[in-house]
């Protein structure tokens, strides 16, 4: 009966455990749509202080600062585009995952088409090369030596 | 022989790439902010010998003024590297000189200020860190030069070194005072 009790108060403990931590985050979570749209655009986004991690994923101060003023502007109204022309105009374009198209990253979009562009140009080229003329038939010495070769077949 | 120096001039041009790309920091970003105004802020200053200082400091009041807002903090450990550089910078009176106080709070400021020395005209106090976003600060210490016009000239990221004083900010700052 103890034990009965003893695994009733266990199961029971551990069904209350992520009621607990649910209610710890719910002051970032309180508005649903807020935060879907904040993942949204964070995902995007670079953390600037650990710099492989996005913004959404970043435990970092500074990531979790800039969370916080995307949430504001969010519920103040701002588009999508306005709060990362908002982060860029302050940390550069380095913030974003995919930077813009212009001149000082176009090596950085076209560069990788260049290179398979090279790449297949010097494949043609060598394909064409190995294009050696076909051997000059057999001589009747040869072909018989073939002929046994195989077993006297044909 | 012409078949191998392909490749060897191919292999020899990557190495030589990625020799220059180990010799760069990638933390250091270009700012966005270099040539642009200094974002304004009116933030209240750092009580240090006063104690009740209540007057409050933003980038209007150094109209007309070349100098130097040092970005730091008493959790900072690189700050404690640039201090030395920074006394000099107050001792030799360079140029003027006004902190940032990123993310701290005054009784730890002021122990740090007391322990290693104040070399800030002023401190303003940025608690909760939102100046710090406007100025793009994402590793303390970070340094802004700004101009008589309130432009921001330079922005140096990291702890400040003799080297960069000497051979960047103090020519710089030469140049912008004529």
């Amino acid at each position: 009966m103890r034990r009965w009790l003893a695994v009733l108060m266990a199961a029971v403990a551990m069904l209350a455990m992520p009621a607990v931590q649910a209610r710890e985050a719910a002051p970032l979570a309180d508005d649903q749509a807020v935060e879907d749209r904040l993942v949204g655009i964070a995902e995007d986004l670079r953390c600037l202080v650990c710099q492989n991690e996005s913004l959404a994923g970043s435990r970092a101060a500074l990531a979790e600062d800039l969370r916080r003023e995307i949430r504001e502007q969010i519920r103040a109204g701002k588009t999508d585009r306005e709060i990362v022309d908002y982060l860029v105009g302050r940390y550069g374009d380095f913030v974003r995952y995919k930077p813009p198209l212009k001149p000082t990253t176009w090596l950085l979009w076209l560069g990788p088409f260049v290179l398979l562009a090279v790449g297949l140009a010097t494949l043609v080229v060598q394909l064409k090369r190995r294009n050696v003329p076909p051997p000059a038939p057999l001589s009747d010495d040869e072909r018989s030596r073939a002929v046994a070769l195989m077993g006297g077949e044909r | 022989m012409k078949r191998f120096l392909i490749p060897l001039a191919l292999f020899l041009g990557l190495a030589v790439f990625l020799a220059v790309g180990l010799t760069r920091d990638p933390r250091e970003l270009p700012s966005p902010l270099i040539g642009r105004a200094a974002p304004a802020f009116q933030l209240p200053r750092l009580a240090t010998d006063a104690p009740a200082d209540a007057s409050r400091f933003g980038p209007a009041d150094m109209r007309g003024k070349v100098w130097l807002l040092n970005v730091w903090a008493s959790w900072c450990v690189s700050c404690r590297q640039e201090h030395p550089v920074l006394l000099d910078i107050a001792r030799r009176g360079d140029v003027p000189l006004i902190g940032l106080d990123y993310k701290d709070t005054d009784p730890d400021a002021r122990a740090w200020l007391a322990e290693h020395g104040n070399p800030y005209l002023l401190s303003a106090v940025d608690a909760d860190g939102r100046v710090g976003i406007d100025y793009g600060v994402y590793g303390v210490p970070e340094t802004y030069l700004i101009d008589k016009a309130g432009t921001i000239r330079f922005k140096q990221i990291g702890p400040l070194t003799p080297e960069v004083l000497e051979g960047k900010i103090l020519p710089l700052v030469k140049e912008l005072r004529k």
